[in-house]
């Protein structure tokens, strides 16, 4: 058995079967019409588009190169501040997710106010547009008076994002602790495991893993919304943008910051691709 | 057709007056709508530029300045229109569904690359707001060297954020925001000590918007360093650029201007000088 198997599959390096000639030239056909229609396409923006009566001043507006020079350091300096902002937010709102998770999983009667604490709390801010909810927060509870340092938006408006982006993950990483069968739960309970012991051995580490791509989407979600907290005073990118444009008349800054937050999400966007491409081959 | 219907106009607008005829002859064929002034301002338009939101009735410093351009044009007030638009649709390239937009706008030399200004109708002062308990717990003083310590704050699409860099480059930096109800409640919220604004809107909202707001001081309208003037806007290129400018400086002239900016906005001498 071995052996035959051994000759089929040393054959086609030989000499190629018919069904393989033809695959090869169906597959160098498509790359063919592939390459002519993205060429096709790729000819008529570039031809077209400058066609357009309005190009010469959508160009002086969004692309003035010397615009964008001045403008470009600054941007990405004010980026550093999204990205510390974004650095702080993520680790809370995974703990706090997963602590919103946990509760909407008790099982035990006692312990139903908890189950609807979770219910509740996905259920308003993943209600909310998270623009709202920094508002509300940003200058609300400062407004109650607060004294320095503790009143600077920095603090509520993390916060606002930690409570909308917490909501959702909670509600990722339950859809990951329901798609664990619960025929786990009872091997678990059948070795002696306890309730809690069940959920971090068995549970969560296989639930995790299974949300992954989901909640790369979120991160890349919440690195484009962490600009939401220039509402509320911070000079991140896309105010600094803001600023540039209105002081220059020019459309250009805004151009600049759109590459900066390209240039981090285009690959944290494919290396989510590639995780969900992973898992898929796995569960095959 | 299009040359009759201008003939028309121009013999309508020779009627309404002599005076204005030689202006209306500048303008003729020039605007969006043949006859028509069609003016933009902002959604909304704040006091004390606009009173109650309501251009059309000619109350506010930039609407009786707007009714006072279009006169000298040769338009009469009814043959005003008012749109409104934001700060960014007046920038942004292609065509514009106004003939000319006032709503503060400062004029800059890189504003003016992309826009066309008509000559100034206003210089602006520039004022502190801050409230009484930021001064009694600061003691703020209308001098610069007690000012580079406090937490500043500005409208972020305007000059004030270059202004207040210039004149103040106050120790931290400061925070910036989407318009004058935000920076009102981050000063509510003790987020901000101090914001800079044009010294018509500072009074406003000292008196009206801010519970304990108080003018800190000014920096007066003819000082030499960043001065802030305001002009009308315009399309890169418009051609009513020169009839705009025509009647601007025959109301500059003529003290008209004088008389509007004295009726509608309030006598800033009280204020302390910044020194």
């Amino acid at each position: 058995m071995t052996e035959t198997h051994g000759t089929v599959s040393a054959a086609p390096a030989v000499r190629p079967t018919r069904r393989a000639t033809y695959e090869a030239r169906v597959r160098r056909r498509s790359t063919t019409v592939a390459a002519l229609s993205t060429a096709a396409v790729l000819l008529a923006v570039v031809v077209l588009v400058p066609m357009a009566p309005g190009w010469e001043a959508v160009k002086r507006s969004f692309f003035d190169a010397e615009v964008f020079a001045r403008t470009f350091p600054g941007l990405l300096n004010a980026f550093l501040l999204d990205i510390a902002i974004f650095a702080w937010c993520a680790p809370l709102i995974a703990l706090t997710g997963l602590a919103i998770a946990l509760c909407r999983d008790v099982r035990s009667p006692a312990l139903f106010p908890l189950r609807m604490f979770g219910a509740v709390y996905t259920d308003i801010f993943r209600g909310l547009p998270v623009i709202l909810v920094v508002y509300l927060i940003g200058f609300g509870i400062p407004g109650l008076g607060l004294p320095r340092p503790w009143n600077s938006p920095y603090i509520w408006g993390s916060l606002a994002l930690i409570l909308v982006y917490s909501a959702y993950v909670a509600e990722v990483i339950r859809s990951g602790i329901d798609s664990i069968h619960q025929s786990q739960r009872s091997a678990a309970a059948s070795l002696g495991l306890s309730e809690a012991d069940t959920m971090r051995y068995v549970v969560l580490p296989q639930a995790l893993r299974n949300v992954m791509p989901a909640n790369m989407n979120l991160l890349i979600a919440l690195q484009k919304d962490v600009a939401l907290l220039s509402f509320i005073g911070p000079v991140e990118i896309f105010r600094q943008a803001g600023v540039y444009k209105s002081l220059m008349a020019n459309f250009t800054p805004y151009v600049g910051a759109a590459l900066i937050f390209l240039a981090i999400t285009i690959p944290a966007t494919r290396y989510a691709d590639y995780l969900l491409n992973r898992q898929r081959r796995r569960q095959r | 057709m299009k040359i009759v219907t201008s003939a028309i106009t121009i013999a309508c607008l020779a009627a309404t007056g002599a005076l204005a005829a030689d202006h209306g002859a500048c303008a003729a064929g020039k605007t969006l709508e043949e006859g028509m002034l069609t003016i933009a301002t902002g959604n909304p338009a704040f006091y004390p530029w606009v009173l109650n939101d309501a251009p059309e009735s000619g109350e506010g410093f930039e609407a009786a300045v707007a009714y006072a351009i279009a006169e000298a044009m040769g338009f009469a007030p009814e043959q005003v229109q008012w749109v409104r638009t934001s700060f960014d649709e007046a920038i942004q390239p292609g065509a514009k569904n106004f003939d000319f937009n006032m709503q503060q706008y400062s004029i800059t030399e890189d504003r003016d690359r992309m826009v066309d200004f008509s000559l100034p109708y206003y210089s602006s002062a520039m004022a502190v707001l801050t409230t009484e308990g930021v001064v009694e717990e600061t003691g703020a003083t209308p001098e610069i060297a007690g000012m580079k310590d406090l937490r500043w704050g500005a409208m972020a699409g305007t000059t004030a954020m270059p202004i207040l860099m210039d004149l103040i480059a106050p120790n931290s930096d400061p925070l910036l925001y989407g318009d004058n109800a935000d920076v009102t409640a981050a000063m509510q919220a003790g987020q901000i000590d101090a914001a800079l604004f044009d010294l018509p809107t500072a009074l406003y909202l000292s008196a009206v918007v801010v519970d304990g707001g108080k003018i800190l001081g000014q920096f007066p309208a003819d000082r030499t360093e960043s001065p802030d003037q305001f002009g009308l806007l315009m399309e890169e290129g418009s051609p009513l650029k020169e009839c705009v400018d025509a009647a601007m400086t025959e109301l500059t002239e003529s003290g008209t201007l004088a008389a509007i900016e004295a009726q509608w906005l309030q006598d800033a001498t009280g204020v302390p000088v910044i020194q």
